[in-house]
């Protein structure tokens, strides 16, 4: 087990650098100068020259790679071209709704999937297990921010009883009002990302139920509950798991869209706000601080499969998969 | 099992309802919920206690004006947080701000300016001649990002004889010169980090910036002038417009400073707990020639696709009623206003004739450059079917703003483009031959240049009102038409500008009823 963390470990790393080199040339490829859009209509080249010296987009690029790098392994994400603000202070303030946005998302989403997910399979055949699958097939097809503003137009618009958008202004200093902003983008993200899970979690436990295990269980004389109990559930788990990590990465980067038709202001806002003024230190830091995210929430899914299944990990001490 | 599938469905539900419902129980304890019913205010009756919630499409960049702060910054601090010498009103005049009187040499080239007595900054020190002139070659540095830095050129030097009397000498007369420094900010010179903090005299002090989200204003208690009519505003910032109107049905705001979804109006307009304001802006729609390249060289081929656009049509089909057309390049807030909209008419016949004088009775065709931002392709489209009737072929370039940056307004390389030109007063470009749309008329570059060295304001309006008739006359671009400016409020609240003069919102007379 031991090794096995060091070598995830090792990985991350290198995938953490990798990405880091992927990012910041790509963001070069990007047409246009950041110095542009730093400046009004009728700026004078000396006033273009400065805003590119001020930035540092006058300076070759591997040195303004080595810069970024230097200042990433100080845990400094570097200045804002646009705001000349520092870039990390800002992303944590973002992060404090990011985060509970699609932790709440995903919980939510969890809750609903995994008991709907297991009825649609086990019941496939009676009318509320097929108006089930159908109503997940139905939530795959809608895209958020339709779902989004169905919600906003009912919810705050008709019957007036959440907001339309919006964040308090004191952050979390008054819990149920921060919850009562998040309640309809919380909503809305589950919806969705339950739809795409219940269809996992169904094939799973259909997998699951007719397996030949599950049968000489019960041939034995067990009851179903028991036997789904102490197998089914188990090995139903393992590849939904691996999903659920997909998922929760997938919520954490998809908050763009549910966060700007709910006006919230998340990293999604910053991001793309940062990517129309060619703010790179913006975009980088995002990136960057996503991509560990996701890289995190890949390695904890494959840490919970090795938990709850055995035969995994006999093969991180036992040699090659 | 039976019961236990039911019981699973149950606890899913339930735990659905509980994170749902946790927010709907306290809706109205939620800051972003306002509540209230909508019914009109009494006349006259006010409360002075209440924050005016404003919702905008522009977050300052960052505070400070001439560090690249954008419209956003304008909008929030103009007048607000900031105050000039001279203060542009929201119907076009210039007023004495912190100026109390000033003098003009007799040569037209010195500006003698005295100061209010008894301003202080929000932090409490008084205001002296040397913060106005800080200010002033604050924004006429080098490494200023100002907008306005180039019409302040002509500052040769600014004295300080004494702490109320400031002193600037020019290079050459200058009868904007005045009208000019309503656009600069008087900053403490003692002032730090001006992109993050501020130090103003006017009568709101910054309260908290929350950046993608909200900017709160306070009231400033030592204030020399009129208090504010309210407890002080908060400004909301949208993305996206449907979010904005959103926040303003769901009253979580009570103006918005600038309606930019045409779509959206009916509902505010039929329902009387909102007043549509259909103001006047600045900001004019162009369909830019590049008059140095062909056929565009030709004034007759520049009259005639003037002629063969449909103005009227392409604003209903944007703005509905909104709007208005313009002949010409000046809005009808510039002093220099007239109407020219029948200089180049909309006429079909008369385009292919002038077409056919200038040797071209086939038509031609040309790549039309355009911002992809709205509303720009939609009208790239409509030009394109329009100028088909005349047998002119256009191919449509769309390209991101920094491209238009780049390609047109700095290498010229281009036939027409579309743009935007948001400020009053910005016919001189005209007499600027170096300008991106290359326009050369000696004539008009005489005239824009006298206008400026005039004595009078009158002189400088007959010598303007002329040379905007010659651009008329020569089509120099076509101008589509005038954006309107429509600001849309509960109609509880009164006091706010409607024509938002260059993105100015003065918020300190508003009044919450």
């Amino acid at each position: 087990m031991i090794t096995y963390l060091l070598r995830r470990a090792a990985f991350l790393v290198v995938s953490l650098l990798l990405a880091c080199v992927v990012l910041f040339l790509l963001l070069r490829l990007l047409p246009g100068d950041p110095a542009n859009a730093l400046l009004s209509v009728g700026a004078t080249p000396e006033q273009i020259e400065a805003a590119r010296h001020r930035i540092g987009s006058d300076r070759p690029l591997p040195e303004q790679f080595a810069t970024w790098v230097g200042q990433m392994a100080s845990l400094d994400l570097g200045e804002s071209f646009v705001s000349t603000l520092p870039v990390g202070p800002e992303i944590a303030a973002r992060l404090v709704v990011t985060v509970p946005l699609t932790l709440l998302s995903f919980t939510l989403a969890v809750v609903v999937a995994v008991p709907v997910g297991f009825v649609a399979a086990h019941r496939a055949h009676t009318w509320y297990g097929s108006l089930l699958s159908g109503f997940s097939q139905l939530g795959i097809a809608v895209p958020v921010f339709w779902v989004g503003m169905l919600l906003i137009t009912v919810f705050a618009l008709q019957l007036r009883v959440l907001p339309a958008g919006g964040f308090p202004r004191d952050d979390w200093a008054d819990p149920v009002a921060a919850l009562t902003s998040l309640a309809l983008p919380v909503v809305t993200v589950a919806l969705v990302m339950s739809a795409s899970l219940i269809r996992y979690v169904r094939s799973a436990t259909v997998d699951v139920l007719g397996s030949d295990y599950l049968r000489t269980f019960r041939a034995l004389g067990s009851s179903f509950t028991g036997a789904m109990w102490r197998h089914g559930l188990r090995n139903a788990a393992v590849p939904v798991v691996s999903i659920l990590g997909i998922e929760l990465a997938t919520t954490f980067l998809g908050a763009v869209v549910v966060e700007s038709v709910f006006v919230l202001p998340g990293l999604g806002g910053m991001l793309v706000k940062g990517i129309a003024q060619h703010d790179y230190p913006v975009i980088q830091g995002i990136l960057f601080v996503s991509t560990f995210a996701v890289l995190l929430i890949g390695f904890a899914a494959d840490l919970v499969q090795r938990l709850i299944d055995p035969r995994l990990r006999g093969s991180a001490t036992g040699g090659r998969r | 099992m039976k019961r236990t599938t039911t019981s699973l469905i149950g606890a899913a539900l339930a735990a659905a309802l509980a994170l749902a419902g946790c927010g709907s129980g306290s809706g109205s304890g939620g800051s972003a919920s306002g509540g209230g019913s909508a019914s009109a205010a009494p006349a006259g009756a006010f409360d002075p206690n209440a924050t005016i919630e404003i919702g905008s499409l522009y977050e300052p960049q960052n505070l400070d004006n001439t560090g690249g702060g954008g419209q956003g910054v304008t909008e929030a601090f103009n007048g607000n947080v900031y105050e000039g010498l001279f203060r542009l009103t929201d119907d076009g005049k210039v007023e004495n701000l912190l100026a109390e009187k000033h003098e003009v040499s007799s040569d037209g080239l010195t500006y003698t300016f005295t100061l209010r007595d008894g301003v202080k900054f929000h932090s409490g020190d008084p205001l002296t001649a040397a913060d106005v002139k800080y200010s002033i070659e604050k924004v006429t540095a080098k490494d200023s990002q100002s907008a306005r830095k180039s019409s302040l050129s002509v500052i040769k030097s600014v004295e300080t004889p004494d702490d109320r009397t400031v002193a600037v000498k020019l290079s050459d007369k200058s009868i904007s010169f005045v009208y000019n420094l309503s656009y600069i900010w008087v900053v403490n010179d003692a002032a730090k980090d001006l992109a993050k903090s501020e130090d103003g005299t006017g009568p709101y002090k910054l309260g908290e910036w929350k950046r993608g989200s909200t900017l709160s204003l306070v009231p400033f208690d030592g204030y020399w002038g009129t208090a504010p009519t309210n407890k002080g505003v908060v400004f909301h910032y949208f993305t996206s417009a449907t979010a904005l109107n959103n926040a303003l049905l769901t009253d979580a705001v009570d103006v918005v400073t600038s309606e930019q979804s045409p779509d959206a109006l009916e509902q505010f307009a039929n329902n009387p707990a909102y007043k549509v304001n259909d103001g006047q802006s600045t900001t004019k729609l162009l369909l830019a020639f590049n008059d140095r390249v062909k056929p565009f060289d030709n004034k007759l081929v520049r009259k005639a696709v003037s002629s063969a656009i449909d103005d009227r049509k392409l604003l209903n089909s944007i703005w509905g009623d909104y709007g208005t057309l313009i002949g010409s390049m000046v809005p009808p807030t510039d002093p220099w206003y007239e109407d020219l909209t029948a200089v180049d008419p909309y006429d079909v016949e008369l385009a292919k004739k002038q077409l056919a004088e200038a040797g071209l009775a086939g038509g031609f065709e040309f790549t039309l450059d355009t911002p992809n931002y709205d509303p720009h392709p939609t009208v790239a489209t409509f030009i394109k079917g329009e100028l088909a009737k005349i047998g002119v072929n256009v191919t449509i370039n769309v390209i991101t703003a920094d491209e238009w940056y780049t390609k047109v307004f700095k290498n010229r390389d281009f036939s027409a483009t579309l743009q935007e030109h948001v400020n009053d007063r910005d016919v001189v470009w005209y007499g600027n031959p170096d300008f991106y749309w290359g326009y050369d008329n000696p004539e008009v570059t005489k005239l824009v240049a006298e206008a400026e060295r005039s004595d009078t304001a009158e002189q400088q309006t007959e010598l303007l009102k002329k040379a905007n008739r010659q651009i008329a006359e020569d089509a120099a671009s076509d101008w589509l038409y005038l954006y309107p400016q429509i600001v849309v409020a509960s109609s509880k609240l009164s006091g706010y500008p409607v024509n938002g003069l260059n993105s100015q919102f003065p918020a300190y007379a508003i009044k919450k009823g």
